[in-house]
């Protein structure tokens, strides 16, 4: 884990990941919510093997809505990750948060997954108009994420 | 002094206080209308933004009803600001509707209550009513002039209950609203939410269980006023005259209790103990019952 204390929101995050942190950071803080309603829209639908089959998924407790990931890691040399959610429309945050983390991830090497700051969902500078307590889901998230990474590089 | 007529639903009438919901139907018709604003409030703060009943204005409970620092709800000048730029005045009827059986909307609806709105009802069903029976949903931003709203103090007394005012009522009537895992102690949080965890599992000694949502029917409207007096009179033995406080996890679904309570059922005395159980499950030396029986106090 590489917890950067510097003040800069990018730092340590790979290239996509700070992509997505810069577009956030550079709008005030109530178009954050905006941005973030477009990316709970672009959020994938689940791949065929999923659909119907939530069972076959992860359930993510720290949501307060039923949200579901699996993590698919490659069998490449440098493992990519993929990740695929499930969130219900009703729960348009959730999905935001989910989505950020679908591209922000996106066939990233699994190593670079595992090293992901573990703050890095409050980067998005989002707290204030979210509210802290709804930050909670999407810090959940990533920890399920590396864990599932971590059992299919251990595999 | 109502600005918009009640709704006339047999259902409604049979409240104690039927000017406080309105039907989808009756918002159907009056949308628009001058003097009615309708307001949103859920539980997921960009759930307005996918689409919403036409001309209705989002408020937020945690970014908007909450103060930012101190755990409390804003100040007379705070609401009288959010009103303003919401465009509310202090004589328009206000319909509130939210997702969750209304649990947000209810949880609104309470603290408009402390500034003493003078008119303000539920939309009965809420959200998820008027979306199942295809009515009118718009993803345009409403656009309200701001409106004047006079600085009215908060007052808390007559339906806010605070830690001081629990102790001093033990031995009285007390519900909780939590789920029965959270009343015996076996989970210190809600299922699903599981980052509000307490230091302390268990319930308020004397306090009875109902869960919240009991008074909800399936398609999220309240139960008939029959059905309500069966759970809380017949079953838990409540009585109008009694002074009753509801509490749950941070004061969120008791309101909707307590709005069935006061308004729907006509109790004289209830209060919401929005501190609950995140205060009471992490406060020292307060008394703690575990397991299903009420408890009582040594």
């Amino acid at each position: 884990m590489s917890d950067d204390l510097s003040s800069e929101p990018t730092a340590g995050l790979p290239p996509a990941m700070a992509g997505i942190v810069e577009d956030f950071q550079a709008l005030p803080e109530r178009e954050r919510l905006q941005l973030l309603l477009e990316f709970s829209q672009g959020l994938r639908p689940l791949p065929a093997q999923y659909e119907g089959h939530l069972e076959k998924m992860e359930r993510v407790d720290e949501c307060q809505s039923p949200v579901f990931i699996s993590v698919e890691v490659g069998e490449e040399q440098e493992h990519p990750v993929h990740l695929h959610v499930s969130a219900p429309a009703e729960a348009p945050t959730t999905r935001g948060f989910a989505g950020v983390l679908q591209e922000g991830l996106d066939g990233l090497p699994a190593r670079d997954v595992l090293e992901l700051p573990a703050d890095v969902c409050f980067r998005l500078g989002l707290e204030q108009a979210v509210s802290p307590l709804r930050m909670r889901g999407m810090t959940g998230m990533l920890a399920r994420v590396k864990r599932q990474v971590r059992v299919a590089v251990a595999a | 002094m109502s600005t918009l007529p009640l709704d006339p639903d047999s259902k409604l009438a049979a409240y104690a206080h039927p000017d406080k919901l309105v039907t989808t139907g009756w918002l159907a018709e009056h949308l628009g209308e001058p003097g009615l604003v309708v307001v949103e409030s859920d539980e997921d703060v960009l759930l307005w933004d996918t689409g919403h009943v036409p001309g209705s204005v989002k408020v937020d409970w945690h970014t908007e009803l909450n103060d930012p620092v101190t755990r409390d709800y804003v100040d007379g000048a705070g609401f009288a600001a959010l009103m303003s730029r919401k465009g509310v005045s202090r004589e328009d009827t206000v319909v509130i509707y939210g997702d969750k059986n209304n649990w947000w909307a209810a949880y609104a609806l309470w603290v408009f209550t402390l500034f003493g709105h003078p008119d303000v009802r539920l939309l009965d069903g809420g959200r998820a009513k008027w979306v199942a029976e295809g009515r009118e949903m718009t993803t345009e931003v409403t656009q309200r002039p701001a409106a004047d709203y006079p600085v009215v103090e908060r007052s808390d007394a007559g339906v806010r209950a605070f830690k001081e005012d629990v102790l001093a009522h033990l031995g009285g009537r007390l519900v909780d609203v939590r789920s029965p895992q959270e009343y015996t102690g076996e989970r210190t949080h809600m299922p699903d939410y599981p980052e509000e965890g307490t230091v302390r599992g268990g319930h308020i000694p004397g306090a009875d269980s109902v869960p919240w949502a009991r008074a909800a029917a399936e398609d999220g409207t309240f139960r008939t006023r029959e059905e309500l007096e069966a759970i809380y009179q017949q079953e838990k033995g409540l009585a109008p005259g009694d002074d009753v406080i509801a509490y749950c996890r941070i004061g969120e679904r008791s309101s909707h209790t307590w709005f069935v309570l006061q308004h729907l059922l006509g109790f004289e005395k209830v209060r919401n103990y929005d501190g609950s159980w995140t205060e009471w499950g992490n406060a020292v030396r307060v008394p703690i019952a575990k397991g299903p029986d009420k408890g009582s106090l040594r």
